[in-house]
């Protein structure tokens, strides 16, 4: 993957950062630390920056080939949306659009679901129910996610192609959002499963922020009279931060989700506002393309997809860690 | 506890002991062993020859099937002793292996593929038989009904219902691809300026599934839909599969037997370094969406021990080899093609 020169460069500069972390360290503190500890500190510092580092190479190394790519479509490449493997001709518009709109609808889908079973589970639910329930939503995680994809292909898109989409088509076919035959595979098959997908990370972070939520405001809440109800809008008003840092984390997963995806959304590069329509993500498009790529600027092509995907989820995670960040420091801050 | 995990490591170095002296009794070459790498479609037939080679000569194979184009990659980086592809390598491709492995590379077939049309209609049935032009017009979005009258007009004995088209393909890059794209190329100029050849190409029209097993999904679950996939993959899940007309003008039915006769068809105008595409050849009972696949091995080889046991191998393979091909799902190779083959077998030295 990458030459040997450059991990050592990088392998020296990691020690060098090491040796004067270590040397900073034992200026300050020797005296009073045993010797066990400090080893053990430098260790654990160690694994730290091997993460670290290995982030840094990633996005090095795809910059790198990425680049015959990069400077032969240059910004075209983002707007184009031709992708022919015939001529070489490369615009990867279709996929970004295919990421996003599919996971902006599996959000959309799934946000007042989860936001709805954490308050539930936070809120409402007895302790013998809530404990059981989280316990399974979380489960849903641990579910791979060609499970899901099986599930999408033998039971979801029969019953989309048959019952939903002909429905949909019927009441609301005037909508540019419900055009075109009712092929089952689609944008709106990839959306569901993504929402079963993100369903657990979303219920269950928001669940933690509520629970979050000191008793006491409730206990204010229901003292001053206000009902069940008025109180959660107090809990929920509080958490909302929260729950849009959860709502972003769930964003990123459903912008990287590849397999479950590929199986169901039909695998097609247009662009299209019907959710009928097929589609097709970045993860799929690699998923499926790279093993087979032959030519250099193909290939090249593909890494560049990989990372503009990689900066689309560093970004979304990057922002859902800002938002849960500042809002548990808020109420850390607020029990002081 | 301390002595049970003693007990532990001892009975476990022992273990390793005992396995290693075995092995070395049981056959004194074990330490040969050829890295291959390449396509998956021959994946199944390459892995029982390798096994059956192995017991008899104790050669050992490690073959990984990565996909052709990483097959190509490994070849041209030289990190394997050959190579296996469906699609035969580019002037461009070859012309690396020179470069950076300084010998030329032989393509040796070593069994026979061929590419189905498969459909789902259940009022239809089976036998639909379909011609060039259709299979292109489809694909190329221009016939979208069921009861065109180019379709209609060859299969007079089946009711055809007034339903649309709906086209399925491979979304991965595939040699299958690869040779259905050229047969479409070979018989539709349309398709050749428009769209092309090639492992993944740019559609017209239709849904992708990733794998035989993801198109094969898509017909099954879609009424009124065509696809196509590798022929083993339609015969060992009874799909539905269309009778193409070929260049002598009749309908064949994709048998074992009528893809090794568009080997056969091709004998005469068989190039010398046997990269030649397979797709619409002469011969009456010529399946027209056949191909090779094949192993990509270096002329000059560095290893003279390497190079003598992947020589006797081919041999092997080329010749006993073939008898496993249609259990396996796969079409031999008919035997005048064996005899070339066996010539280019004969071709690879050693480095000087």
């Amino acid at each position: 993957m990458f030459d040997i020169k450059n991990s050592e460069n990088i392998e020296n500069v990691k020690q060098q950062k090491n040796n004067f972390a270590a040397s900073f360290f034992s200026l300050k503190r020797i005296s009073d630390k045993n010797p066990g500890d400090l080893i053990f500190e430098n260790i654990t510092r160690f694994f730290a920056f091997v993460v670290l580092s290995l982030v840094f190479l990633m996005a090095y190394e795809m910059t790198k080939a990425s680049l015959p790519a990069i400077e032969k479509f240059g910004l075209k490449f983002v707007t184009g949306k031709e992708w022919d493997p015939v001529l070489d001709n490369y615009g990867a518009l279709p996929y970004i659009f295919g990421t996003l709109f599919s996971s902006l609808l599996a959000l959309l889908i799934s946000l007042p679901l989860s936001v709805g079973v954490a308050i539930f589970l936070s809120e409402i639910a007895p302790r013998w129910i809530e404990q059981p329930l989280s316990l399974l939503v979380e489960m849903l995680a641990a579910i791979p996610s060609i499970v899901y994809g099986l599930f999408g292909i033998f039971v979801m898109i029969p019953w989309l192609r048959n019952e939903v989409e002909p429905f949909l088509a019927e009441k609301f076919g005037f909508l540019p959002f419900f055009q075109g035959p009712p092929y089952g595979f689609g944008m709106l098959a990839a959306a569901l499963i993504l929402s079963i997908m993100i369903l657990p990370i979303i219920t269950s972070i928001s669940r933690d922020i509520m629970k979050a939520i000191p008793a006491s405001q409730r206990e204010a809440a229901f003292a001053l009279g206000a009902t069940k109800w008025e109180t959660i809008k107090i809990v929920l008003t509080g958490s909302k931060s929260g729950i849009l840092g959860a709502t972003l984390l769930g964003l990123g997963r459903a912008v990287g989700e590849t397999m479950a995806v590929t199986m169901v959304i039909g695998n097609r590069a247009d662009i299209s506002w019907s959710l009928f329509d097929p589609g097709h993500t970045m993860a799929s498009v690699l998923a499926n393309e790279f093993a087979e790529a032959s030519s250099e600027i193909y290939v090249s092509a593909l890494i560049e997809i990989a990372l503009l995907l990689f900066i689309i989820t560093i970004i979304l995670n990057s922002i859902a860690r800002l938002v849960v960040w500042s809002v548990t420091k808020k109420y850390k801050t607020a029990k002081v | 506890m301390k002595n049970r995990i003693m007990l532990f490591v001892i009975s476990i170095i022992g273990l390793m002991l005992i396995s290693c002296t075995s092995k070395e009794q049981k056959n004194p070459e074990a330490q040969l062993k050829l890295n291959g790498a390449g396509a998956t479609f021959p994946y199944v037939i390459y892995s029982k020859w390798f096994d059956v080679y192995h017991n008899q000569a104790g050669v050992e194979f490690n073959y990984q099937s990565i996909g052709s184009g990483g097959g190509v990659k490994q070849v041209i980086e030289g990190t394997v002793d050959f190579g296996a592809s469906d699609a035969p390598m580019s002037e461009e491709e070859m012309k690396a292996v020179m470069d950076k492995q300084e010998t030329e590379i032989l393509h040796i077939p070593t069994i026979m593929g061929a590419v189905v049309v498969t459909y789902n209609m259940k009022q239809v049935g089976k036998g639909l038989k379909l011609t060039p032009e259709i299979i292109s017009d489809i694909f190329l979005g221009k016939v979208t009904k069921w009861n065109d009258s180019k379709i209609t007009a060859v299969n007079s004995g089946k009711k055809l219902p007034n339903e649309p088209i709906i086209v399925t393909h491979r979304s991965d890059g595939s040699g299958t691809t690869n040779i259905f794209t050229d047969y479409l190329s070979k018989v539709s100029n349309e398709w050749k300026d428009k769209v092309g050849t090639g492992k993944s190409v740019n559609w017209p029209v239709g849904l992708g599934g990733k794998g035989n097993e993801g198109v094969a999904g898509l017909v099954k679950q879609t009424e009124g839909s065509i696809g196509y996939v590798e022929l083993a993959y339609a015969v060992q899940n009874k799909l539905d599969y269309a009778l193409l007309k070929n260049k002598a003008g009749n309908f064949i039915e994709p048998t074992f037997e009528s893809v090794s006769a568009a080997a056969e068809g091709a004998i005469n105008n068989m190039p010398a370094d046997l990269r030649v595409s397979l797709t619409n050849t002469d011969g009456k009972d010529s399946y027209p969406i056949s191909g090779f696949t094949w192993l990509l091995v270096y002329k000059n080889m560095k290893d003279r021990q390497k190079m003598d046991a992947l020589k006797t191998f081919l041999k092997w393979a080329l010749t006993d080899g073939e008898s496993y091909a249609k259990d396996l799902y796969y079409a031999p190779l008919p035997k005048e093609v064996v005899k070339l083959c066996q010539k280019k077998v004969d071709l690879i030295t050693l480095k000087k």
